[in-house]
């Protein structure tokens, strides 16, 4: 049977408005998930919920039939990939440091590497097609790589779910490519991935499902049937709540 | 190798180089932490404000080691969370405000001083005295540098994810601020350690400059943490033996040793090097050749 991450009557708020406006979605697992919708569609918003990092107003995020919100943080199961921007890329580490991270959880404050963690690290750099830069420092690698060194280390703490914030922006041909790869692989691999994107051409080509949101969910489901003009239009005309007035 | 022995026939040389090993070692261990952290700001602004809670200590109980410790941590506890307090509540940023306070403490601490029980030498506190080590000297500083290297070698793994990306950190349920809490209070109790080795003020040299040095020459954390201390050791002894020869403060000498190393680095780094960098080929001509199909 196929996990789900289902998410229900979901809002989150900053000073009071919303940016996610009661939420209700199920995601299975074996999927790669386009989230669309304009700017401050709450898409940002949206993945740093399920990540954990925002608090939630309303309803509740669940996997695998399990609360992951609050005390019941998501802990290993969830990977957030940070943006680019929010990394420090001088940060003495080599990628095969920063895979080896993603074993911490398992094993704690004591625990030394087990030939077990080093298979699982070597096994998570060559899925990512790293292998040969396992000793480069992180800032000397190029935009497409940095992003699979964070999802090889996602994928060596043993992730269900993989949250990407416009994971393919400033990527060029040949990056996005070999990301959409490996993303197809994790899939492949049982796992969820959920990335927000905002180029629409593109998108039949990388994802198998579609949320679309502005603010509240627009459209959600196979890319076939959801991904519609009539769906992205509405996504796009409607105003999105700003809060200059009083709510 | 007479002049390396000689000034080791003294007991109190003795004692100085057992105090320079271990605090060279702890300070140099630590540093790394805090320069990942980008804390030496923050270490400055807490070295300062010991001031006030060592002038207090020496106004009621003298000069013992609890009583400095104890009043230390208490004084830099207060301008550390004072200063978060005024950040999130005014408009002021947190290093203006930690500014702020601490060069305040440190004002209060300098008048305060003059009223201690016993007669206090101010140079000695701000600069420190090395050949003046007692032994309660030797001893607090063994018992601070065990008590943070193992805390270090415990917390390590959850502090290096804490400090490389604090927000994926607290989704996997990593406690960070009560890691940056712990931190903070090692920065104190390492300084109060180094105290009488190089004073309050020079004691943030040990703590940087070794881990800065090592930032410049490698590319692996541990390297920073086991070189940083390899390095403190290595500086605070040759200070330590400079400042013998040379007839100058031993805090001052060590120092300048420490900085000396830094310079170089920052100059001659193998890869990082500003020099080195500049005297590299513009490019690996033959080397990149193979990149490119034969015409």
């Amino acid at each position: 049977m196929s996990h789900h991450l289902a998410i229900s009557d979901l809002t989150v708020s900053f000073n009071r408005i919303p940016a996610i406006h009661h939420l209700t979605l199920t995601l299975p697992c074996t999927s790669c998930v386009g989230l669309l919708g304009p700017n401050g569609a709450g898409k940002t918003t949206l993945l740093k919920a399920i990540a954990g990092l925002l608090p939630i107003e309303t309803g509740g995020i669940a996997f695998k039939g399990h609360s992951v919100v609050g005390a019941h943080r998501p802990g290993k199961s969830i990977a957030y990939v940070p943006q680019r921007e929010a990394v420090d890329w001088d940060f003495p580490i080599t990628v095969q440091g920063l895979v080896e991270m993603g074993r911490y959880p398992a094993l704690g404050l004591w625990k030394p590497f087990a030939t077990a963690d080093r298979e699982i690290v070597d096994r998570a750099l060559e899925l990512m097609d790293l292998s040969d830069y396992a000793s480069r420092q992180i800032s000397a690698l190029s935009g497409g790589q940095q992003q699979r060194a964070f999802l090889a280390r996602a994928w060596a703490q043993q992730s269900d779910i993989y949250l990407l914030d416009e994971p393919t922006t400033g990527l060029d041909q040949n990056a996005r490519t070999a990301l959409m790869q490996v993303l197809h692989r994790l899939r492949d691999d049982g796992k969820l991935i959920i990335a927000s994107h905002h180029q629409l051409s593109d998108v039949p080509e990388l994802f198998d499902e579609v949320v679309i949101l502005n603010g509240e969910l627009v459209a959600a489901g196979a890319t076939d049937s959801a991904f519609t003009k009539e769906n992205i239009d509405r996504a796009f005309e409607t105003r999105v709540f700003s809060g200059s007035h009083e709510h | 190798m007479n002049w390396l022995l000689e000034p080791f026939g003294y007991e109190f040389m003795q004692r100085a180089f057992v105090v320079c090993v271990l605090i060279g070692f702890t300070n140099g261990f630590l540093g790394a932490f805090v320069v990942l952290r980008r804390l030496a700001l923050m270490a400055d602004a807490l070295s300062h404000s010991l001031l006030p809670g060592l002038a207090v200590a020496a106004i009621f109980v003298g000069l013992s080691p609890a009583g400095l410790m104890v009043g230390g941590l208490i004084a830099a506890a207060i301008v550390a969370v004072g200063g978060q307090m005024i950040a999130r509540s005014s408009r002021i940023k947190d290093e203006t405000a930690i500014a702020s306070l601490y060069i305040v403490a440190f004002a209060i601490g300098i008048v305060l001083i003059r009223y201690a029980r016993v007669r206090v030498d101010l140079d000695a506190f701000l600069f420190g005295n090395i050949l003046g080590v007692a032994d309660s000297d030797l001893w607090t500083s063994f018992g601070i540098s065990v008590v943070i290297l193992l805390s270090l070698m415990i917390l390590h793994r959850p502090l290096l994810v804490a400090l490389f990306e604090g927000s994926v950190a607290r989704t996997q349920g990593i406690p960070v601020t009560a890691l940056l809490a712990a931190l903070i209070l090692m920065i104190v109790l390492a300084m109060l350690s180094s105290l009488q080795a190089v004073g309050v003020l020079l004691s943030l040299g040990l703590l940087i400059l070794p881990a800065a040095t090592m930032y410049l020459l490698s590319d692996s954390y541990q390297y920073l943490s086991w070189g940083g201390a390899a390095l403190g050791v290595a500086g605070a002894v040759t200070g330590l033996i400079v400042s013998y020869w040379a007839n100058i403060p031993s805090g001052p000498a060590i120092v300048m040793v420490l900085g000396a190393a830094f310079i170089l680095a920052y100059l001659f780094s193998p890869k990082y090097g500003v020099i080195t960098r500049a005297l590299r080929p513009r490019h690996m001509h033959e080397e990149s050749l193979g990149r490119w199909p034969k015409k």
